[in-house]
């Protein structure tokens, strides 16, 4: 399955977190996502909505400013 | 018979759990402030959890009003008292004052500069974005009913309730927050 990009890069909370939502509502189970954002607060915003959420963080990776989180639909 | 009386007793147990679990997915708030910060906070939780897939229901009384009227209000057929307050108090979102450093109504657009700087979305379409994920928003009736607002005064499409709808509501979820 072909993984989703997204860019928020440039936005700051609460939309990074919104957009994610409204993404992956839209998604079906399994379906893998890409993230990428480059506000400091992505990163723990992005495990709470997952662990609250109960989609899987399957990975984050930081490279300078940005945080991508790799998260698989449940 | 002893069967019968332990699936009735799982049964009732299930029946508790779906209650419990409701109960954790839904979040109540009563915005009973009309200072633009404290509006944008309760905002930001509502559109955080309306991502997270809670249910929010918001609570809006007293100077709280302010932020969801529409953003020209008639005065025809109020009181003086009435037409006094709808005349000192702001129209929605934009008009909002600050709760600290408002200097007079600079400092809401000092912060609203800076906020575009820093990408950060307005009010606004905070407010606007809450309710196309679902926010209920009820008015309190009472409060309304003193300082004059009348339903065609606010936003279209929210309800309006006293202190049994809020707490209906606020027993019903896990997480109660007064802004």
């Amino acid at each position: 399955m072909a993984t989703q990009k997204l860019d928020f890069k440039g936005m700051s909370c609460p939309m990074p977190i919104m957009k994610t939502a409204i993404a992956i509502k839209k998604a079906a189970s399994g379906d893998v996502f890409e993230v990428v954002c480059d506000d400091a607060g992505f990163e723990p915003d992005v495990r709470a909505w997952c662990k609250e959420t109960g989609n899987i963080l399957t990975d984050i990776v930081k490279s300078g400013k940005d945080t991508t989180a790799i998260i698989t639909k449940k | 018979m002893e069967n019968q009386e332990l699936s009735q007793k799982v049964q009732e147990l299930q029946e508790r759990i779906d209650k419990l679990e409701a109960k954790n997915s839904r979040l109540t708030m009563v915005l009973f402030s009309g200072d633009f910060d404290k509006v944008m906070a309760a905002f930001i939780i509502a559109n955080g959890a309306l991502a997270m897939g809670k249910e929010v229901t918001m609570f809006v009384t007293f100077w709280g009003l302010d932020a969801i009227k529409k953003p020209a209000i008639g005065t025809s057929g109020k009181t003086f008292l009435e037409k006094m307050v709808t005349w000192m108090r702001p129209n929605g979102p934009a008009k909002l004052p600050t709760s600290k450093m408002n200097f007079g109504g600079i400092g809401p657009k000092l912060f609203h500069y800076m906020m575009g700087k820093k990408n950060v979305e307005s009010l606004s379409s905070l407010i606007e974005m809450a309710r196309e994920f679902g926010l209920r928003i009820v008015a309190c009736q009472m409060s309304m009913d003193v300082m004059g607002i009348r339903q065609e005064d606010l936003i279209d499409d929210i309800e309006f309730g006293g202190v049994a709808v809020f707490l209906n509501e606020s027993y019903g979820s896990n997480t109660t927050l007064f802004v």
